[in-house]
């Protein structure tokens, strides 16, 4: 594999001047350039890929022998004991990663080090929440084949089913109220591992178990239009609601008396490779080698002639090489200050003040449409929900101003995946947009719709509930923004979201300037690969 | 007189039938309608009565008859050169102003004791249709004995007349016809859980007189053009949907599950205002176990796979016109609804082929109901 020889530079702020060649904004399967005002724009460029940890199977023994907090690994296990093992799912890491997956190389340590303690009453679960099931190729894929073909033929490897009510288990309630449930082979295992995957600052700690473990009954109390409000960004742990709650469920679990040895990762930014035809997307554009511009031009071309499915299926088919840059072991919180740390490390851009005007080009992919279709709910989600909140101490954009995103916004929908999306962009944005409305006249329906809930148990759909959360993840978005316009978006579908479509850039700005004023301060968040910018 | 009839001709036809599949309406250009100078029809017996048309509205019956696209199960009942014209206000000769119920029932053809459906008053489904001193004729508008609406002048019995109130503009007079159609059908839905396939004019009008009559009804409508949404929302639809969200919104608003291409619930009634084999096969699909689907649009021959309706005792049941009755209650709920806006454009009988092709092309082109306009009509006035 080839590597950056030169050492890895931090986020970088660019002032846009009349020199600043036009700019990638990621365009779903595609890419728009877009020359941005010079004089009055600056671009937020992510870090160059961290160096990754030279022995990641060394690494990840070390940190099960050495965990914090907590004996090692190998003192918790036993023969006869119940253990069960937890990974992310299939949202973890995107794109997906090249093999073998980091969850591969943890589990197997971890099987290894059950395998030579005795113990053989072992399960692997993926910890899905309300998410889709995970196919056999993206089992395979996560796990690993010789660890799919050791569990699964057994049906001791699968997917947590949230809605099966006789393995799940309520194990009490916080202050506060929230209930907090829990799969029941999980909670009554002598030792629960979680393997986690930490892509960004809001992954990971007990968020990875009261959350992935759980169902509609815990969830619904952080995954709601009020804690998103109230979570300036979840992004940043210290002001995240969502943070707050999952960490009194945490608790809960604890005082339950379930053991969890939780296993954390980071990995680089390393998205498109430091070589190959992707490439040049994390390059910065004024950077680009005669050979880059060549090759973009010829991908952007051949894109725009290509039908979607096939652009599509190229897109999915991209798997990020990424580089493990940090593996703890141990207890919950103590580990997760860590793995926060090193994403950060990563992932941070200081950036002096606010702008009126955010852009922000959207690509193909988003925790929810993995081998799947970015539907517009989800554009939405990406943008307003996990683009609009990567930041730290204030938003990027000041409140009223005007985001800016490109995406082409298709009215399609995967009928297998997303089913009661198509029920929600048809019935239910159809009435109305406001987060509090939907989540008050909808949202209890939805959540117990058998229909859906078969699909979810037995298909591949996400849960009849999921829809909303991604439109509640953009609350605090809808409520400090004064207008969001999509770029290159079908007109209907950015319409029935409740944004403005606009043919070009520049007819955006135009119609930003009804918000914001003539001459606008821009700032463009050239992300992916993943940048958070800190905001003082 | 100026009229436009319909006559027996079968090269005639055959070239509406296929350019009507073209163009919606263009069977109007090709077709048996023709503009033609006639004598005014002459009294069936003393009682008849002569009708000079203000306005005549174009229906979807008329529509499928000059498009060549109805079934002909209406052959024998119906006698040609008619001429049409069924949704029809007029001036009587004594200066009131009325509208016309054109069903030929048995009152109206000379018989002194009238079938049991007239008795009990259901003159829509008055046996005697072919028979008597009148040609047969389900409707004026049908039947060479009696004229129709798209001309200056017609006979009418006087059971066939409905004084219409001053206060009452001509535009919402035209519409009391379709209006009792759709309050008859309203009349034969009994549950609250509807759906109804449709939004042309007899679905937004039924949909209002299911509001008027059925006050906490759930109403789903399916509508295609943005018109048609906005009509159906006012009239009292509580959701309007797209067509091919149709099965989606009926399975979540019904918690149904699904099998196949059926839902395993559904509502309970579906009102099918088309008529076409599609929405019929959709109706089946959406219908609950038990349920009806009422048929209010015009079918032709259709193929069905009606498995369904067996295995879930669903019930296919026709609604055709209305009673007297409901010409009253159709003529209060015009009035008070101001149905007069639905009428989006008249043209005078001259411009036929135009108006033929607008009613045609009504949703696309943002219109709910086309009609004739005589007011200005020389000859009617010279009458």
């Amino acid at each position: 594999m080839a590597t950056n020889k030169r050492a890895p530079r931090p986020g970088f702020v660019l002032d846009v001047d009349k020199s600043t060649p036009p700019i990638v904004f990621h365009h779903g399967e595609g890419f728009r350039l877009e020359k941005l005002p010079a004089g009055r724009t600056r671009i937020l460029y992510p870090a160059d890929p961290l160096v990754g940890l030279p022995d990641p199977d060394g690494a990840i023994r070390d940190a099960l022998l050495h965990p914090i907090d907590c004996d090692p690994l190998p003192a918790l296990l036993r023969p006869g004991m119940k253990l069960t093992i937890a990974f992310d799912d299939i949202s973890l890491p995107l794109p997906p990663m090249r093999k073998p997956d980091i969850r591969q190389r943890v589990i197997e340590a971890v099987l290894d080090m059950a395998a030579e303690a005795g113990v053989d009453d072992v399960h692997l679960i993926a910890a899905l929440a309300l998410h889709r099931r995970m196919t056999e190729a993206e089992l395979r894929h996560a796990v690993g084949d010789r660890v799919y073909d050791a569990f699964a033929p057994h049906g001791t490897l699968y997917n947590h089913d949230a809605e099966d009510p006789e393995n799940m288990v309520l194990l009490g309630v916080t202050k506060h109220g929230e209930e907090v449930e829990m799969n029941r082979r999980a909670a009554e295992s002598d030792l629960l591992v979680y393997v986690n995957i930490n892509l960004v600052a809001m992954d990971g700690g007990h968020k990875s178990t009261a959350t992935g473990l759980s169902g509609y009954r815990a969830l619904r109390h952080h995954h709601n239009v009020k804690t998103m409000l109230e979570s300036k960004s979840f992004m940043d742990q210290h002001k995240s609601e969502l943070h707050h709650s999952n960490w009194r469920q945490g608790a809960i679990i604890k005082d339950a008396g379930i053991k969890i040895f939780q296993i954390e990762t980071t990995v680089n930014n390393n998205t498109f490779g430091h070589d190959g035809p992707l490439s040049m997307l994390q390059k910065r554009e004024w950077e680009w080698t005669a050979r880059d511009r060549a090759s973009f031009v010829t991908m952007h071309n051949g894109l725009k002639i290509m039908k979607t499915s096939h652009k599509r299926k190229i897109f999915n088919s991209w798997q990020a090489p990424y580089d493990l840059t940090s593996v703890q072991a141990g207890e919950i919180e103590a580990v997760h200050k860590i793995t926060t740390e090193n994403v950060y490390k990563q992932q941070l851009v200081p950036v002096q003040g606010q702008t009126d005007i955010l852009t922000m080009g959207l690509p193909y992919i988003c925790p929810y449409n993995v081998n799947s279709v970015m539907n517009p709910i989800l554009v939405m989600c990406l943008g307003l929900g996990y683009f609009f909140n990567l930041y730290r101490g204030k938003p990027v954009v000041r409140e009223g101003g005007v985001l800016i995103m490109t995406h082409p916004t298709p009215w399609e929908f995967h009928p297998v995946h997303h089913p009661s999306y198509i029920d929600f962009f048809e019935q239910v944005l159809s009435e109305t947009t406001n987060p509090l409305e939907i989540e008050a006249n909808y949202e209890k329906k939805f959540a117990e719709d058998e229909w859906y809930r078969h699909l979810y148990r037995t298909s591949y759909a996400y849960h009849g509930v999921h829809p909303f959360y991604m439109w509640y993840w953009g609350s605090h978005a809808l409520a400090h923004l004064g207008q969001v316009i999509i770029v290159g978006g079908d007109t209907r579908a950015v319409r029935r979201l409740g944004f403005r479509p606009a043919s070009t850039m520049q007819d955006a700005f135009e119609m930003a300037s009804d918000v914001v004023g003539r001459q606008p301060t821009i700032t463009h968040l050239h992300n992916p690969p993943i940048l958070m910018a800190d905001v003082s | 007189m100026k009229a436009l009839r319909f006559e027996r001709k079968i090269a005639k036809f055959a070239a509406a039938t296929i350019a009507g599949r073209v163009v919606p309406g263009r069977g109007a250009k090709h077709g048996p309608l023709q503009l033609e100078d006639v004598d005014v029809p002459k009294f069936p017996d003393a009682d008849w009565v002569r009708l000079r048309p203000r306005l005549a509205g174009i229906c979807g019956s008329d529509l499928a008859t000059i498009d060549g696209a109805s079934s002909r199960y209406f052959e024998p009942i119906v006698s040609f050169p008619f001429v049409m014209g069924h949704e029809v206000v007029g001036d009587l000769d004594d200066g009131t102003r009325a509208v016309l119920i054109p069903v030929l029932h048995c009152a109206t053809r000379g018989f002194a004791t009238v079938c049991d459906s007239c008795a009990r008053g259901a003159i829509n489904l008055c046996e005697r249709i072919a028979f008597g001193h009148l040609e047969p004729g389900l409707q004026s508008g049908f039947c060479e004995s009696t004229g129709g609406g798209w001309s200056v002048a017609m006979v009418a019995h006087p059971s066939q007349l409905l004084v219409v109130p001053d206060e009452v503009t001509d535009e919402a007079a035209v519409l009391i016809e379709p209006m009792a159609c759709a309050v008859h059908a309203a009349r034969a839905i009994t549950t609250d859980d509807i759906a109804f396939i449709g939004a042309g004019a007899l679905g937004l009008l039924t949909v209002a007189a299911t509001r008027a009559i059925r006050p906490d009804a759930r109403i789903v409508i399916t509508a295609k053009y943005p018109e048609q949404r906005a009509f159906a929302k006012a009239l009292g639809a509580d959701q309007v949907i797209a067509p091919n969200e149709l099965t989606r919104t009926l399975r979540s608003t019904t918690g149904s599950l699904v099998v196949g291409d059926y839902l395993t619930g559904g509502v309970s009634t579906i009102v099918d205002c088309v008529g076409s084999e599609a929405s019929l096969t959709d109706a089946l699909r959406v219908v609950a176990p038990g349920g009806t689907v009422l048929v209010v649009g015009m079918p032709g021959h259709t193929s069905l796979d009606l498995t369904a309706l067996w295995h879930r005792e669903s019930a296919l049941k026709g609604c055709y016109a209305y009673t007297r009755d409901d010409f009253d209650t159709a003529l209060d709920l015009v009035r008070k609804l101001d149905l007069g806006r639905l009428v989006s454009a008249t043209y005078p009988l001259h411009r036929y082929e135009e108006a033929i092709e607008h009613a045609a092309n009504a949703g696309p082109r943002g219109a709910v109901k086309i009609a004739f306009d005589m007011r200005n009509e020389k000859q009617r006035n010279d009458l």
